[in-house]
C-alpha cells in the first residue's frame, strides 16, 4: 500500500515544456484520474511516475522515498499500457508470469497467483493462448492480469480502454471500478475521456498545457469548476458559455448581452461587484436549462430559436441560437417542438457560473 | 442483371483464344510462363549444363566425353579440395558469428535516439555500398607487410618490432580475409536487424522494465525472441553469400599462400579456368551444392518453426 507524492514536477523535451510545476498528493488506496486533452502532459506525468521518463526538475515520492533516480523495476509499480504491450511470443500465462519470474518467485507461488488473477478476470480458459489469438477485450484483461499478479504498491493505467469499442469500454470501466474496490491498491489512471474520469476517479486531476487546472472529487469539478476550461471540459454535453457585460444597476448586479438581460443570483452578488463594468463569461450547463413557465422570474429567462433537435430518448438536446450565442439545452423528452420554433428557456439561478473574461478563473 | 448481361454477350461471342483464358488453369499457366522461362533459361539450364560438365572430361579446347563420377572421385583424394571445404566452413562460421554479434550491437545502438542518427546510419552502410573489389584492394594494401598502415601503427605504438606478413602466413591470411568479410558484412546485418528492431514496439521494453527485467533480461526474453525471425532470414542470406564468396579471397590472396585460403569458389575457378580443367572445376563448384543445400534446408525449417510459434 502506498502514497504517491509529486512536488513541483517539470518535464522538458528539448525546448518544449510539457509538464509544469505539478504538485499532487495521492493517498493510500486512492483512485486518481488524470484527464485532459491530448498534449496536456498527463501521460508524461504518468510515465515519470513509472520511471519511463526522466524528471527534468521536481520530486516524485512513493511512500516517503524519493524515486527520481530509481529505475522502473525497483519502484514496485505495475502499468497497463494503451496498446496492452503484451509479449506476443509468450502465452497468456507466460505474460502474467514474466514479472514474477524476473523477481524470482517460486514456481508454485507463480502458478497460484496466475490462477487467482485469472479467476478474478475470468480468463482461466485463455491461459495457453497467444495474445494474437485474443480479442481486444481479452487482451485488456490479460494486461490487467499481468499487473494484478505482481501485487504492486501502485497501479498505473495509460488510457487502457481507448482501443476498445464503446460498449466494451463501458463494461470494462465498471469492471475496473469493481477491481479497485476489491484490490484496494493506489491507482493512477490517465484518460482523455471525461466520463471515464468522472466515473472511475475518487479524485480527478484536470490538466491542460502542462498545468494542473484543478484537483477534486468528480462532483466538486462538476459543481464548482475552478475555471472556464474545467467547466467546459467536465460534463457532457458541454457547458454553454456566453460573453456578457456585468453592469451595476443601483447596487444590484446584472449581466447583459444582445440576447439576454439577467439579474445575478443573490449568492453571487457580492462576488460580482468588483467586476462591474467589465466583460465576463456566463456558464450554464445544458441540464440546468429548462422550458420556462410562468413561475420563472422574467429576469432569469431568455428566448432562443431551435436549430437542431437531438432525440436521445431519455432527454432531448436542443441546439439553439439566442442572440449571438449558441446554446444547448437538455429538456424533458415529452417536449413536442420542431426546428425553427422559438422557445423561452429558464435558468436555474443556483447553478449559474461566472468566469473572469481575462483570466478565465471562476468568479 | 447479371443474367441479362451474359445473355446479351452471347450475341457476339468473344474470340475462342480469349475464352480459353477464362479457364483458370490456362490463365495460371500463362501468368507463370514468363517466370518459368526465365528461371529455366538462366538457372535450370546452366545448372544442368554444369552437372553434365562435371560428369565429362572436358578441358579447354577439348569437349571431352562422359566419364561418370570420375571427377568427384578424384576430388575425394585431393588434399587442397578438402582444405578448401574446411576453409569454407570455417570462414563462413566464424564470420557469421562476428557479423551477427557486431551487426546486432550496431543495430541496437542505431535504434536509440541521438543527434546525427540519419548520417551515422548512412555511413554504416558504406562498406556494403563500395564495390567489393575496390574496398578489398584497399584492405590488401593495408595488410601489406612493408608499406601498410596496420604494421606501421603497430610498430609506432610499440606492439611489434618485426613486420608481420599478414597475407604470407596461412593462419594470418585466413584471419585477414575474415576481418575484411566481417567489415563488409556487418552493415547488412546492422541495417536489416535495425529494421527488425524498429518493428518491435518500445512499449514492450517498457512493460518488461516495469515487470522487473534488467536490461540484459529485456534483451534476452523480449527483444531477441521477437527479432529471431528477422535474424534467421538475415543469417540465411549471409551464409549463402559467404559460403559462395569469391572476389574477396581472389583479390586478397588468390587462394594462397600455398593454397591455404582457397574456398569452394576460388578453388573451382583455379582448377576450371586458370588450369583449364573445365570438368574438374565444375565438379568442385557442384560439390558445394549438397553442403549448401543442407544448410539452407535446416535454416528454412528453423525459420518456419520460429515464425509459427
Amino acid at each position: 500500500m502506498a502514497e504517491v507524492t509529486v512536488r513541483k514536477l517539470n518535464k522538458m523535451f528539448d525546448t518544449t515544456h510539457v509538464v509544469k510545476d505539478v504538485d499532487l498528493e495521492i493517498r493510500d488506496k486512492e483512485f486518481v484520474v488524470f484527464v485532459g486533452p491530448s498534449g496536456c502532459g498527463k501521460t508524461t506525468t504518468l510515465r515519470m511516475i513509472a520511471g519511463l521518463e526522466a524528471v527534468t526538475s521536481g520530486e516524485i515520492l512513493i511512500d516517503d522515498t524519493v524515486v527520481n533516480e530509481v529505475p522502473p523495476m525497483d519502484r514496485d509499480i505495475a502499468m497497463v499500457f494503451q496498446n496492452y504491450a503484451l509479449y506476443p511470443h509468450m502465452s497468456v500465462a507466460g505474460n502474467m508470469a514474466f514479472g514474477l519470474k524476473m523477481r524470482k518467485f517460486a514456481k508454485d507461488e507463480i502458478d497460484k497467483r496466475i490462477k487467482r488473477a485469472a479467476g478474478i478476470l475470468g480468463i482461466d480458459e485463455l491461459l495457453h493462448r497467444k495474445p494474437r489469438q485474443l480479442s481486444g477485450g481479452q487482451r485488456q484483461r490479460v494486461a490487467l492480469g499481468r499487473a494484478i499478479v505482481r501485487d504492486p504498491k501502485v497501479f498505473l493505467f495509460d488510457e487502457p480502454l481507448s482501443n476498445l469499442d464503446a460498449k466494451l469500454r463501458v463494461q470494462m470501466r465498471v469492471e475496473l471500478k469493481k477491481l479497485h474496490e476489491r484490490l484496494a491498491v493506489t491507482s493512477i489512471y490517465v484518460t482523455h475521456d471525461q466520463v471515464e474520469a468522472m466515473t472511475l476517479g475518487d479524485r480527478v486531476v484536470v490538466m491542460k498545457d502542462g498545468w494542473v487546472q484543478q484537483v477534486g472529487e468528480p462532483l466538486e469539478l462538476y459543481n464548482t469548476p475552478a475555471n472556464r476550461f474545467v467547466a467546459g471540459f467536465i460534463g457532457s454535453p458541454a457547458m454553454n458559455f456566453a460573453d456578457v457585460n456585468v453592469v451595476d444597476r443601483g447596487g444590484t448586479m446584472w449581466i447583459e448581452n444582445p440576447g439576454m438581460n439577467v439579474r445575478v443570483p443573490d449568492h453571487l452578488q457580492a462576488r460580482m461587484k468588483p467586476h462591474a463594468g467589465k466583460p465576463a463569461t456566463l456558464g450554464v450547463r445544458p441540464e440546468d436549462l429548462h422550458i420556462a413557465t410562468d413561475a420563472d422570474p422574467a429576469d432569469l429567462t431568455f428566448t432562443g430559436e431551435i436549430e437542431v433537435l437531438e432525440q436521445l430518448g431519455s432527454e432531448i438536446l436542443l441546439d439553439m441560437r439566442a442572440g449571438n450565442s449558441s446554446v444547448v439545452a437538455s429538456v424533458e423528452p415529452t417536449l413536442r417542438a420542431r426546428v425553427h420554433d422559438k422557445i423561452k428557456l429558464g435558468m436555474n439561478p443556483a447553478r449559474m457560473h461566472f468566469f473572469d473574461a481575462a483570466t478565465e478563473a471562476a468568479i | 442483371m447479371a443474367v441479362t448481361a451474359l445473355g446479351a454477350g452471347t450475341a457476339r461471342r468473344p474470340v475462342v483464344r480469349l475464352r480459353k483464358m477464362e479457364d483458370e488453369r490456362w490463365l495460371a499457366l500463362a501468368l507463370l510462363a514468363p517466370t518459368a522461362i526465365l528461371l529455366g533459361l538462366f538457372i535450370a539450364y546452366p545448372f544442368a549444363e554444369g552437372v553434365m560438365l562435371s560428369l565429362s572430361s572436358a578441358r579447354v579446347g577439348d569437349p571431352g566425353k562422359f566419364v561418370g563420377l570420375k571427377n568427384f572421385f578424384k576430388l575425394a583424394d585431393d588434399n587442397i579440395f578438402w582444405t578448401s571445404v574446411w576453409n569454407t566452413f570455417w570462414y563462413t562460421g566464424v564470420t557469421t558469428v562476428f557479423k551477427l554479434a557486431l551487426g546486432l550491437w550496431l543495430a541496437m545502438l542505431l535504434n536509440r535516439h541521438f543527434r546525427g542518427k540519419a548520417i551515422v546510419r548512412a555511413f554504416v552502410l558504406l562498406p556494403f555500398i563500395i564495390p567489393t573489389v575496390l574496398s578489398t584492394f584497399a584492405w590488401k594494401w593495408m595488410f601489406d607487410p612493408t608499406f601498410s598502415v596496420i604494421n606501421w601503427t603497430l610498430f609506432k605504438v610499440g606492439l611489434i618490432s618485426a613486420r608481420i606478413n599478414w597475407l604470407g602466413d596461412a593462419d594470418l591470411a585466413m584471419a585477414s580475409i575474415m576481418v575484411v568479410n566481417i567489415w563488409r558484412g556487418v552493415p547488412f546485418f546492422a541495417i536489416s536487424l535495425l529494421a527488425g528492431l524498429q518493428t518491435i514496439s518500445p512499449e514492450l521494453n517498457e512493460a518488461a522494465a516495469i515487470d522487473g527485467a534488467r536490461p540484459w533480461n529485456r534483451f534476452w526474453y523480449v527483444t531477441w525472441p521477437l527479432l529471431l525471425p528477422v535474424t534467421m532470414v538475415v543469417m540465411l542470406f549471409s551464409v549463402i553469400q559467404t559460403f559462395a564468396d569469391f572476389q574477396l579471397v581472389y583479390v586478397m590472396t588468390g587462394g594462397g599462400p600455398a593454397n591455404a585460403t582457397h574456398l569452394f569458389a576460388t578453388y573451382a575457378y583455379q582448377i576450371g579456368i586458370v588450369s583449364g580443367l573445365l570438368s574438374e572445376g565444375a565438379a568442385v563448384s557442384l560439390a558445394m551444392f549438397p553442403f549448401l543445400f543442407v544448410i539452407v534446408v535446416v535454416q528454412l525449417l528453423y525459420i518456419r518453426r520460429v515464425e509459427t510459434r
